[in-house]
């Protein structure tokens, strides 16, 4: 009988098309850059730090550096990032079964905004403690709507906790606005940092984010059935013996460790959460078997793509991240919504 | 299956904010009986169902074959007990092989997959309710009818003990009311499930349970077989209702409701 179409489970074909758009995304992103190195040099640099393999580049030492200080540390980095926020953002839009989730919905940004803002007013903005504050910022954020939620509705509604959600941005976002008024000096940088940027020198950020993206992505991974048997409602679930709360809360916790560490390292970096998700839902269908590993496959490679537009299109200059995620999200999605008679669930 | 052992309900209450929905209700169904909740609207049939389905915060015990709901954690009670709840949400784009396939939740560890026996579990269970034919379709493109098997299916996919049913004829034509409940009827003796429905329909009711139970303002005001329940004493207890207590041509209960002022004529 027609089993595989009636079960849809994580087939290899997607996973090897997104397997080889992110290494081909990582390989451009390494390939290509304002100093011109030739391809073949960069490989050959590449190729020479594998065990066993030794090949003589012929790179000078700067070049060298350019390739792995600059360049490979910038596209791990956004390949992290990406695959963080779009399994973050598909997590949300199951545990909330809303589809305009995204990871910042429980008060992330504005945390990590209020949190930045003191940094880069406190310390400057080239200081190590603006990603701390970041950081910890978006972490008391959620920890308030949580614990707002939980005493509102006892921790049993959703809703409850997405409304939460609402009254701690607004308030962080007054606080952040507040403290920007009073430093307008420092307005610049505050609005680069929301914008979002993978500017990096050296691998301290990529080692920074790895082991939260680690947990959190793992964490996520393991919850996707459970995600499923949230999509029939709480006490459905209830009945099917899981605690929807409990759920809600893990994926939750998961999701802000590894989005709040994002965010530090890269600013708010929007519409990956999103798009990604939904993309992948549009394409390969509803269950989060499938759409949270393909996510963060996608995740990556959209990310790596998309800082590669961010540093090359008006090279020497700089396009915001979030510009092109957002420019060239948002057509995408477009197309992949129109091309799809499959729409969201009630 | 193993023991038919059936659900017990004693001193159960259950509060909304304070306002009392179910007030001390003692029941008691063997495996294999099939009794109805009947009563008007408000009278406490969902928030009992509830309560024995363990979704809600109740007072007093409800236990199955002497194993009390709170001696056991969520995921054990699910797996002697299924609801098939009044409006339950079905994903659009869900299959109904996925669907049915959650069914298999309370036997699987927390971050477990399913095995090939719970696919095949889940699978038997949609062939049982006739519905094998609808595995690949999404649930969003099934006729009213075809979600109630499909739901059932994944009911008993459970493989539970005791079988809740919440209004499963709601919003079923006639012939799909029979068909659904002739399953029902037929999985309850060859499973020697306990089934507890709540059920508006007066007649069906009659014709289908072993037993009705009757609340009214979250009480039980009559227990017993069908004839000895809808009497036009318990029947008055129904704000504004007129009905006429009929027999059937095999000699069935019949609820005939009638409207109000003279007959009209006949045409």
């Amino acid at each position: 009988m027609t089993r595989s179409r009636a079960l849809r489970r994580l087939s290899p074909l997607p996973v090897g098309v997104l397997l080889l758009l992110l290494l081909g995304a990582m390989a451009a992103g390494v390939l290509v850059g304002a100093v011109g190195l030739s391809p073949r040099a960069v490989l050959a640099e590449l190729a020479d730090r594998l065990p066993v393999i030794s090949v003589d580049s012929g790179l000078g030492e700067r070049s060298a550096a350019i390739v792995w200080d600059l360049r490979l540390p910038r596209v791990v980095l956004a390949a992290l990032v990406g695959a963080t926020l779009a399994a973050a953002g598909a997590s949300y839009q199951g545990v909330f079964r809303n589809p305009l989730a995204d990871p910042y919905l429980l008060g992330v940004a504005a945390g990590a905004g209020l949190g930045a803002t003191l940094g880069i007013v406190g310390t400057g903005p080239a200081s190590p403690l603006v990603p701390a504050a970041a950081f910890a910022g978006a972490v008391v954020a959620v920890l308030l709507t949580y614990a707002l939620g939980s005493a509102a509705g006892g921790g049993r509604s959703g809703t409850t906790l997405v409304l939460a959600g609402v009254a701690v941005a607004a308030f962080f976002t007054a606080v952040q606005t507040f403290v920007q008024q009073r430093h307008a000096d420092t307005v610049r940088e505050v609005y680069s940092w929301i914008l979002g940027r993978l500017s990096t020198v050296g691998w301290s950020e990529v080692t920074l984010l790895a082991p939260y993206a680690a947990v959190s992505l793992v964490v996520l991974l393991f919850h996707r059935r459970l995600l499923d048997v949230l999509a029939v409602g709480e006490e459905e679930a209830a009945t099917l013996g899981v605690s929807a709360s409990r759920v809600r809360l893990v994926v939750v916790a998961a999701a802000t460790l590894g989005t709040a560490a994002a965010v530090a390292v890269s600013g708010l970096i929007g519409f990956v959460g999103i798009v990604v998700p939904h993309a992948v839902r549009l394409l390969v269908g509803s269950s989060y078997r499938v759409i949270l590993p393909l996510s963060v496959l996608g995740g990556a490679a959209f990310l790596v793509l998309a800082d590669l537009g961010a540093r090359t299109l008006a090279a020497p200059a700089e396009v915001p991240l979030g510009v092109i995620t957002a420019f060239v999200g948002a057509p995408f999605f477009a197309v992949v919504l129109r091309s799809s008679r499959r729409g969201w669930g009630p | 299956m193993g023991a038919v052992s059936g659900i017990s309900a004693r001193g159960v209450g259950v509060r909304y904010n304070g306002r009392v929905a179910v007030a001390g209700v003692d029941c008691s169904v063997e495996g294999g009986e099939w009794v109805a909740l009947v009563g008007p609207n408000g009278a406490g049939k969902t928030s009992l169902l509830r309560a024995l389905a363990g979704t809600v915060a109740a007072s007093g015990m409800v236990a199955v074959g002497g194993r009390s709901r709170r001696e056991m954690p969520r995921r054990r009670w699910a797996r002697l007990v299924a609801v098939v709840a009044q409006h339950p949400l079905l994903p659009a784009g869900m299959t109904v092989a996925e669907y049915v396939l959650l069914g298999r939740t309370p036997h699987l560890g927390y971050l477990a997959a399913e095995g090939a026996n719970d696919v095949a579990a889940a699978l038997a269970a949609l062939e049982r309710l006739d519905a094998g034919a609808l595995a690949a379709r999404h649930l969003g493109s099934l006729s009213g009818g075809e979600r109630q098997r499909v739901v059932l299916a994944r009911a008993l996919a459970q493989e539970p003990e005791v079988l809740l049913l919440d209004e499963p004829t709601a919003s079923l034509d006639v012939g799909h009311q029979q068909q659904v409940l002739d399953l029902v009827e037929s999985l309850r003796r060859e499973r020697g499930m306990a089934v507890v429905s709540a059920l508006h329909d007066l007649t069906l009711a009659a014709q289908y349970a072993d037993r009705l139970l009757f609340l009214d303002g979250g009480r039980v005001a009559a227990d017993g077989p069908p004839a000895t329940v809808l009497t036009p004493e318990v029947l008055g207890r129904f704000p504004g209702a007129r009905v006429a207590l009929l027999q059937g041509p095999g000699g069935e209960l019949v609820v005939a409701p009638r409207r109000a002022g003279p007959a009209p004529p006949a045409a």
